[in-house]
C-alpha cells in the first residue's frame, strides 16, 4: 500500500478499521465531523456497521450495548460532545467494558469555538465523569504516531476491559500528512466470555451492571479497579525524549504542541542552548519517573500548552520542587508559534543563571 | 403428585425486592413466560434500566446488561446492532427512566424502527427514589414533588408515551395493557407476546405500556391501588392496540 495522504480525522477511522474495530457510533461536531463520514463511508466496506446516533449521550451508550455483545467498538467526538459522553464512560469504567473514545478537542470552555486546543487535559486524565476511576489517554502528535496509537488504544482496551481516550486536537483532526498503514500491528485475541451474548452454548446467565448496593462490595469493585490502574500505570506509560540527554533545560509538551516546542527546541540548540524536549504520549498514566528522574539532572523546566496551565500541575507533583516548572501557554483555540516558544526557552535560561 | 402450576424458566430463583402488591412482579413473570414460550431464553439480551427494576437483571434468568437512567434503547441498539440475527434484545423500563430522561432514545430508536422490544412499566411516579412526580403523573396526584396535587399550570399535561410513539412510522407495534385485574393480566400477556414476536419477525420496533401499581407512593393498600388503575389511569391511559404495522423494516440490515 505504501504512504497515503490522508486528513487526521480519516486516519483514526482507517486506523481502527485496520485494528479490527468494525462497529462506530457517532455524532456530528466539528472538528471531528470527517472521522463520522469516513466511517458512514467505510464500514459497510468492511460488514461493518457504522449508526448515526441521535445524541452523543446516546452514541456512548450504544457504544456500551456494543461492548456488553463483545465487539471492538468506537466513538468519537470534540469538547462539548465529549463532555456529554462523561456519564457513559464513568458507566464503561465501572462495568469494565472495552471502548475507544475519540475526542478532536476545541477551544471552550461552553460552545467555545472550532479551533483547536489541549484544554481538555483535566477532564481526561483525571476521570472526567462522576466516581473513582481513571481512562488510559493516549495523545498522538503526529498523523502516523495516530495510526500505531490507535491500534494500541484498542489493545489496552481489551487488555484491561476498560475504556481507552484518545486525545487529539483540531490541528491533528484537520491537517494532511502522509501516512503508512503498514507498520507493526498488535493482532493479540481476546477471549471476551464476559460478555452478554445470550447464553446458548455457554451456561448460566451473565450480567454487566456498574451498580452494587451492598457498600462492602462496591468497595472492593474499586479495589479491584485501583489494582487494574496501578497495573496499567507500570506497564503501560508511554513517553518520548528528544533531545534530553546533555540537556539544562526541559520542555515538556504533548500532542500538536510538541511539535512547535520541537521546531523552537532546534533553532535554540543552534544558538548553543542546551535544551531537550520530554512528550508524554499517555498522559494517563503520566510520566511521573521519566520527569523526576530529568528533574534530577536540568536546570529547569517549562511546560507548553494549549490551555490556561493544566498538565504542569503533573509535571509539578512529577519534579517535587527540586527545580522551577514554569509554564507557558495560549487559550480559546491560539496555537503559540516557534517565536514565542523560543522565546520562553530564552528567558528561562537567563533566569535560572541570575 | 401431578404439577399443575411452577415458576416460569424465564425468571431465576431469587426473591424480587418490589414492595407487597406492587405489579412489576406480574409483569417480570409475563416476560419471562414469554421467553421460555417463545423458546429464546438462551437467544435473549435484556437491558434493565434504572428506578425500581433496576435489579431486574437478578431476576430475568437470560444475559443481562443494566444501561444508565433512561438510555436502555440506546445500550440494545449497541446490542441489536452487533449480534448475530436470531438475538432478541428487550428493554424493561419504568416511566420515570422512559417518559422522562430517556424520552429522546425510545423516540429514536423507534424513529429507526430499531428491532427491539420494549417494556414500559407505567406507574405514574419515581418508585425508587421515594414517590416523585413523573412525566405520566395525572392531574391532581399528590407525589412528593407535587403535594399539592400535579397542577396543570406549574406541571403541565401528563404524556401519553404511547399515542406518541404510534405516530412514529418506524414503530411496529405499540399496544397499552394493564394488570389491574386477571382479564386485564391475560390480555398483557398477549400483548407481551405479539410484542417479542414481533422482533422475530424482524417488524422493527415494538413496545408494550403496562399500566402498573405503586401502593407504597400512592399511599394506597394493593388492592386500592388496582382499584385506582382502572378508576384513574384507565380513562387518561386508554387500552389496546395503537399501532401493528405489518412492514418489515428489518430488511435494510
Amino acid at each position: 500500500m505504501g504512504k497515503v495522504l490522508m486528513k487526521g480525522n480519516e486516519v483514526i477511522g482507517e486506523s481502527a478499521i485496520q485494528a479490527g474495530c468494525k462497529y462506530f457510533f457517532g455524532y456530528p461536531i466539528t472538528p471531528q465531523s470527517e472521522l463520522v463520514a469516513y466511517m458512514a463511508q467505510r464500514l459497510p466496506e468492511v460488514e461493518g456497521l457504522f449508526l448515526q446516533a441521535e445524541s452523543e449521550v446516546a452514541a456512548i451508550n450504544m457504544v456500551y450495548g456494543a461492548s456488553s455483545a463483545g465487539v471492538r467498538v468506537m466513538t468519537s467526538s470534540s469538547s462539548p460532545g465529549f463532555s456529554l459522553k462523561q456519564e457513559g464512560i464513568s458507566f464503561l469504567a465501572s462495568a469494565e467494558l472495552p471502548a475507544v473514545i475519540v475526542n478532536i478537542a476545541r477551544g471552550g470552555p461552553g460552545l467555545g469555538n472550532i479551533q483547536p486546543s489541549q484544554s481538555d487535559y483535566f477532564q481526561a486524565t483525571k476521570g472526567g465523569g462522576h466516581g473513582d476511576y481513571n481512562t488510559p489517554v493516549l495523545a498522538p502528535s503526529s498523523l502516523q504516531e495516530i495510526v500505531e496509537l490507535t491500534d494500541e488504544a484498542f489493545r489496552i482496551a481489551d487488555e484491561y476491559r476498560t475504556p481507552v481516550i484518545l486525545l487529539g486536537d483540531g490541528m491533528l483532526g484537520q491537517m494532511m500528512e502522509p501516512v503508512d498503514f503498514e507498520v507493526t500491528k498488535d493482532n493479540k485475541e481476546f477471549q471476551k466470555d464476559w460478555a452478554t451474548t445470550g447464553t446458548v452454548g455457554d451456561g448460566p446467565p451473565k450480567t454487566i451492571t456498574s451498580l452494587d448496593l451492598d457498600d462492602v462490595r462496591l468497595e472492593e469493585r474499586n479495589k479491584q479497579l485501583q489494582i487494574k490502574y496501578k497495573k496499567i500505570k507500570a506497564t503501560e506509560t508511554k513517553v518520548e525524549c528528544y533531545l534530553m540527554d546533555d540537556a539544562e533545560v526541559a520542555v515538556v509538551a504533548y500532542g500538536t504542541v510538541s511539535r512547535i516546542v520541537r521546531s523552537a527546541i532546534k533553532r535554540a540548540r543552534d544558538n548553543g542552548i542546551k535544551v531537550g524536549l520530554i512528550r508524554p504520549i499517555s498522559l494517563w498514566p503520566f510520566p511521573v519517573e521519566k520527569i523526576a528522574y530529568y528533574s534530577n539532572k536540568v536546570k529547569s523546566i517549562i511546560t507548553v500548552e494549549m490551555n490556561a496551565g493544566q498538565m504542569v500541575e503533573d509535571v509539578r507533583l512529577a519534579v517535587e520542587g527540586k527545580v522551577p516548572v514554569t509554564f507557558y501557554g495560549r487559550t480559546g483555540g491560539v496555537i503559540p508559534s516557534i517565536n514565542e516558544v523560543h522565546e520562553q526557552i530564552l528567558s528561562m535560561v537567563n533566569e535560572v543563571a541570575k | 403428585m401431578k404439577v399443575v402450576f411452577e415458576r416460569t424458566k424465564g425468571l431465576t430463583n431469587e426473591e424480587t425486592h418490589y414492595c407487597p402488591g406492587c405489579t412489576h412482579g406480574i409483569v417480570h413473570r409475563l416476560v419471562g413466560e414469554t421467553l421460555e414460550e417463545l423458546g429464546v431464553l438462551e437467544n435473549t439480551v435484556g437491558v434493565a434500566s434504572v428506578g425500581c427494576s433496576v435489579l431486574s437483571y437478578h431476576y430475568f434468568n437470560c444475559d443481562m446488561t443494566q444501561a444508565a437512567h433512561g438510555r436502555a434503547p440506546a445500550v440494545a441498539t449497541g446490542l441489536k446492532r452487533v449480534l448475530p440475527q436470531d438475538r432478541i434484545v428487550f428493554t424493561y423500563q419504568g416511566d420515570g427512566d422512559l417518559a422522562s430522561i430517556g424520552m429522546g432514545e425510545v423516540v429514536h430508536a423507534a424513529a429507526r424502527g430499531e428491532n427491539i422490544t420494549v417494556i414500559f412499566v407505567n406507574n405514574a411516579i419515581y418508585g425508587m427514589t421515594g414517590g416523585q412526580m413523573a412525566p405520566t403523573t395525572l392531574i391532581g396526584q399528590r407525589t412528593a414533588t407535587s403535594p399539592q396535587g400535579r397542577d396543570i399550570q406549574s406541571h403541565g399535561l401528563p404524556i401519553r408515551v404511547s399515542e406518541m410513539l404510534a405516530t412514529i412510522d418506524g414503530a411496529s407495534y405499540i399496544e397499552r395493557v394493564s394488570t389491574h385485574n386477571v382479564k386485564q393480566v391475560v390480555r398483557a400477556k398477549k400483548a407481551i407476546k405479539n410484542a417479542f414476536k414481533n422482533q422475530q419477525e424482524k417488524k422493527g420496533f415494538s413496545m408494550v405500556e403496562v399500566l402498573s401499581s405503586c401502593p407504597t407512593n400512592w399511599g394506597l393498600t394493593p388492592e386500592e391501588s388496582l382499584q385506582w388503575i382502572e378508576e384513574q389511569m384507565v380513562p387518561y391511559y386508554p387500552l389496546g392496540i395503537l399501532k401493528n404495522s405489518s412492514v418489515i423494516t428489518e430488511d435494510i440490515r
